[in-house]
């Protein structure tokens, strides 16, 4: 069963690569356990879809040659007839049958992409802060106690954890080679798990439609092993600026940057949301919200008032 | 001046002050026409106060073919805005703008009022009624749907158009992130709409019941009955839903409530949740009266009888369940866990088996048939494969792990597109073609019809295919630009070149509307598509009462059966027929609430308090108002029936 998987995985890779000039299509071009299983359950479903097609279209092609008007007598006429039970029960059964495979399929996946990556079971999962704000990405890292903004460096072979939420609206943290997205919201965090096999640079996005500067929202990610990792971790910690608040609401204005390394996270005086309906806003001021300004400063000031 | 200042639009162009002067034109061309010709009274009789579901229908008919210009244009702009990497044909806003424009004018007002229009001109005849069950209402509903159009429409030259997406997700569609009106526009314009839609759902759901001719019971409806039916119940459950969210968000955006933006506890999920669990089913008021229609078109051109009736039947009342219980696919993302996840990706996919129920029954109606390759038919065969196309690519993104991937790429873009336009669009466009003669006493030509539908039909193939392969690729969707690097230029410019090709399909159907109503022979009969079905037993053009003798049916076919078996629809004589008089009521109501709705959207309280005091009046008048319609006596009837050739039977 697995080694079919894999054979029909390179089939389909050979296909797609003559259709897009020898470059896999990112999806299906993963570089961590996680991309692995997704691309695996899409192809998946793409060969079963296929065979679906295609017999639709034979039984169309079929019907349409063999009992076209032209084909037949002018005295032919067509006969009444109601249905068949067992037709009708094969129509039912063989989609049926297919629904029950992939939602086993599915339901499996689900289970594997929430939980942490399991071929690294010895290690502990590295937890990244992934926030958006228009139309940034700020990357916390509570354990190296640095910051960085629209890239991120990961070690390779270790579980990563990655804690969403937004300083606006609804985004969507996607790096597709490494997995799939999930949604970073203002009022609660959302927790995706990811691990890259493989070193290179990946490229990372918003993948929800959040406003003007949408298009732009990219950031890179670049996986090594830990080695590099736990030594660039050392050089950001000797060089880089401390990160303060001041800068750090300097940064959540709206707009795109570039790429910035701080020392030190705003986790410490802006803390993630926790969960829905949680009141992280201390907002006291009651001249409502209708005043524009009012709203504008409750937006650029975050959770920390 | 200040004061005037709101109401200009937020990012002029070139583009958009044409589009003004072009209103302008078009308004005081259409105004001074009317006069010069002295053409008010007429269409103040005979249409803008009509209760008649024929005209009605056809006024739907008509504003949704507006609408499908207006959102097919800006479709055309977005793509070529995308043909190429790094284009500067539209900024950012703009390209937000359109796209939002573009799905709910495609959704809301093309889609939504043509399976209207043609439910209204239909449904009443196919079932051997007069009317609906309420005939006014059915004009105000008409009137409400246009007057939520128009104030949509009027948004991009007065004050800007929303730019959040058809989905409007919060806190993006808040005041603090989108600050100019739009979003009261999309507010309030489909509230409007969806009030029409509402009055409608009950309106045809009770003229259903309880309006269908002797003998016809419920498993003896044709199918496009039987679906609109469906529909209509969908609606009367689904849009409730719409209007409470509506009302929160509008609230949010004007009086500044906090249910949907995320300060003080106001929560954007609610927003998704709502949304969905009207937007789901809404696809499903979209997609089942077309599937009806292709029963109708597929056992008319197979010469036989529906394979399947009941499971067809059954099909439909499942999909109906399943659609009020999938709405969470739509953000398997938000974080919702993996046991959620799963039941909705479960009963998501589950919705394929009564589909692909359907797609069996169309595919053996065909067995042992004697097909002939109509227009309306070719339609009905081209929808076939591309719809299953774009069916299973749909069991594709059910799958709520791989969905991760898929979600908010061009991927679903191009899955909802191979669904909706074969499914929804060519649907439309068949059934038109397919009641062209019966609205209009002419046939529309075949040839000119064939090449509209084939080019229709590889233009979408053109146009949308690209986008599997660039959404795998990574291309995220309401993108206005992207770099050349990415290598997402080719598959897009590709799409450019289907979409030109829709255009030209869209072009041919108009010069086919305008050379059929040129040329087309007048003398045609009744029956021209030698059909199945109630509606095409009586007279073309259909005389106001619809049926001189209202028919007794004994099948599910019962036109058909009458000219084969010679059973006979028509036994009684003519006796007096009570009919609804006009009223100018639903217009004038609609009208208040259109500047109701625009007084809102620019906070301007005293036309705001003083048109929802009228609302009320208008509907306190109707309701004391006392009018017993009246009849039409049995000689005007013989001698309607005379002219029109005879009556029948
Ligand atoms: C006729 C040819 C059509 C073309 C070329 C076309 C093209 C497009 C494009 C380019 C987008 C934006 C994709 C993006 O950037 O996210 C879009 C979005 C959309 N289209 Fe179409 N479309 C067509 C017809 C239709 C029809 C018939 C419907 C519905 C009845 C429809 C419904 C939508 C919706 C709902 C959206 C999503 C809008 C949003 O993201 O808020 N389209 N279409
Ligand atoms: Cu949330
Ligand atoms: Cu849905």
């Amino acid at each position: 069963m697995r080694k079919m998987k894999w054979a029909i995985l390179l089939a389909f890779f050979t296909i797609t690569s003559i259709l897009t000039g020898c470059e896999p299509l990112t999806v299906l071009d993963p570089k961590g356990p996680q991309a692995e299983r997704l691309a695996g359950d899409i192809i998946l479903s793409m060969w079963i879809m296929l065979g679906v097609v295609v017999a639709v279209f034979v039984i169309l092609i079929y019907m349409l040659v063999k009992y076209r008007a032209s084909n037949q007598s002018d005295d032919y006429e067509p006969p009444h007839i109601e249905g068949n039970a067992i037709v009708e029960a094969i129509c039912v059964g063989v989609p049926a049958l297919i629904v029950i495979f992939l939602s086993v399929v599915t339901v499996q996946s689900n289970y594997i992409v929430e939980s942490p990556v399991e071929v690294y079971e010895d290690k502990e999962p590295l937890v990244i802060y992934a926030s958006s704000s228009n139309w940034k990405w700020h990357f916390s890292y509570p354990e190296q106690d640095i910051e960085t903004v629209n890239y991120l460096y990961v070690p390779t072979n270790r579980p990563l954890e990655f804690k969403l939420y937004s300083h606006g609206p609804i985004t969507s943290f996607w790096i597709p080679q490494l997995g799939g997205q999930k949604y970073a919201m203002a009022d609660m965090t959302t927790t995706l798990h990811l691990g890259a096999d493989v070193p290179g640079e990946y490229l990372g996005r918003n993948a929800n439609f959040s406003g003007e500067g949408f298009a732009k929202n990219t950031f890179s990610v670049k996986a090594m092993n830990e080695d590099e990792f736990d030594e660039w971790v050392e050089e950001v910690k000797t060089t880089a600026e401390p990160l303060t608040e001041d800068t750090f609401n300097e940064l959540l204005e709206p707009g795109h940057l570039g790429q910035l390394t701080f020392t030190g996270t705003h986790l410490s005086f802006s803390p993630p949301p926790l969960s829905h309906g949680s009141h992280n806003d201390k907002h006291e001021d009651e001249q409502g919200a209708s005043d524009e300004q009012d709203v504008q400063d409750e937006h650029e000031h975050g959770h920390h008032e | 001046m200040e004061f005037f200042q709101q109401f200009a639009p937020p990012h002029p162009s070139p583009a958009i002050y044409a589009s003004m002067v072009a209103i302008v034109l078009t308004t005081v061309a259409i105004f001074g026409g009317l006069t010069y010709f002295k053409k008010w009274g007429y269409l103040w009789r005979e249409w803008l106060t009509t209760v008649d579901h024929k005209r009605i229908g056809i006024m739907y008919l008509i504003a949704a073919l507006l609408m499908l210009f207006r959102g097919f244009v800006d479709a055309l702009m977005m793509r070529a805005q995308l043909a190429m990497p790094d284009n500067q044909l539209l900024d950012a806003q703009h390209y937000n703008e359109i796209f939002t424009t573009h799905g709910v004018v495609m959704i809301l007002f093309m889609a939504m009022p043509f399976i209207i229009a043609i439910m209204n001109y239909i449904v009443p005849l196919q079932i051997g009624a007069r009317d609906v069950a309420f005939p006014r209402l059915n004009a105000l509903s008409f009137w409400l749907f246009f007057s939520g159009a128009m104030l949509f429409n009027i948004s991009f030259v007065i004050g800007g158009s929303p730019d959040a997406g058809w989905t409007s997700y919060f806190p993006l569609a808040s005041n603090e992130f989108s600050q100019h009106v739009g979003t009261n526009y999309y507010m309030f314009s489909l509230q409007i709409a969806g009030l029409g839609t509402l009055i409608s759902g009950i309106n045809f759901a009770t003229t259903i019941l309880k309006m269908r001719a002797p003998g016809m019971t419920l498993m003896k409806m044709p199918m496009f009955t039987w679906s609109s039916f469906i529909t209509n119940i969908i609606i009367v459950f689904a849009f409730p839903v719409l209007t409470v969210a509506l009302a929160m968000g509008s609230m949010d955006r004007i009086f500044g409530t906090n249910f949907f933006t995320t300060a003080d506890g106001g929560m954007d999920m609610l927003w998704a949740n709502l949304f969905w669990i009207w937007g789901h089913p809404e696809v499903y008021i979209l997609i089942l009266p077309a599937f009806g229609l292709y029963s109708e078109i597929i056992s008319t051109f197979a010469r036989r009888n529906l394979y399947g009736y009941k499971s067809m039947v059954a099909s439909m009342v499942v999909i109906c369940l399943l659609s009020f219980v999938v709405w969470a696919h739509h953000f398997y993302t938000m974080g919702q866990g993996a046991f959620a996840n799963s039941i909705f990706s479960i009963t998501t996919m589950a919705i394929a088996v009564p589909t692909g129920v359907k797609i069996f029954n169309w595919l053996f109606t065909l067995w042992k048939g004697k097909i002939t390759i109509t227009v309306p038919m070719l339609y009905s065969m081209l929808f076939i494969p591309i719809f299953t196309i774009g069916g299973v690519t749909g069991v594709m993104l059910g799958m709520s792990a791989a969905d991760y991937q898929y979600h908010n790429t061009m991927f679903l873009v191009a899955h909802f597109h191979l669904v909706i336009i074969p499914g929804v669009m060519f649907a439309l466009l068949a059934g038109l073609t397919f009641y062209w003669p019966k609205m209009f006493g002419f046939m529309l030509n075949e040839r000119i019809g064939k090449w509209a539908a084939w080019l229709l039909a590889i233009g979408t193939c053109v146009a949308f295919f690209p986008m599997f392969i660039s959404g795998l690729d990574g291309q995220a969707r309401r993108m206005y630009t992207y770099s050349e690097a990415t290598g997402f230029g080719i598959w897009n410019m590709i799409s450019f070149v289907g979409a030109l090709a829709i255009g030209v399909a869209f072009l041919l159907i108009a010069y086919n509307i305008y050379y059929s109503t040129r040329y087309a022979s007048r003398d045609i009969s009744a029956d021209p598509w030698d059909a199945r079905t109630l509606e095409w037993s009586t007279h073309t053009p259909v005389p106001v009462y619809n049926f001189a003798v209202v028919p007794q049916v004994n099948s599910d076919q019962a036109f058909w059966d009458a000219k084969k078996h010679g059973h006979v629809l028509f036994k009684d004589g003519y006796k007096d027929i009570h009919m609804p008089n006009n009223s100018g009521l639903p217009i004038i109501m609609a009208g208040i609430f259109f500047v109701w709705g625009f007084s809102f959207v620019f906070s301007l309280w005293l036309p705001a308090i003083v048109t929802t005091i009228a609302i009320f009046a208008c509907m306190a008048y109707q309701s004391f108002e006392k009018d017993d319609g009246y009849h039409i006596h049995v000689d005007t009837i013989e001698k309607t029936e005379r002219k029109l050739g005879g009556h029948k039977q």
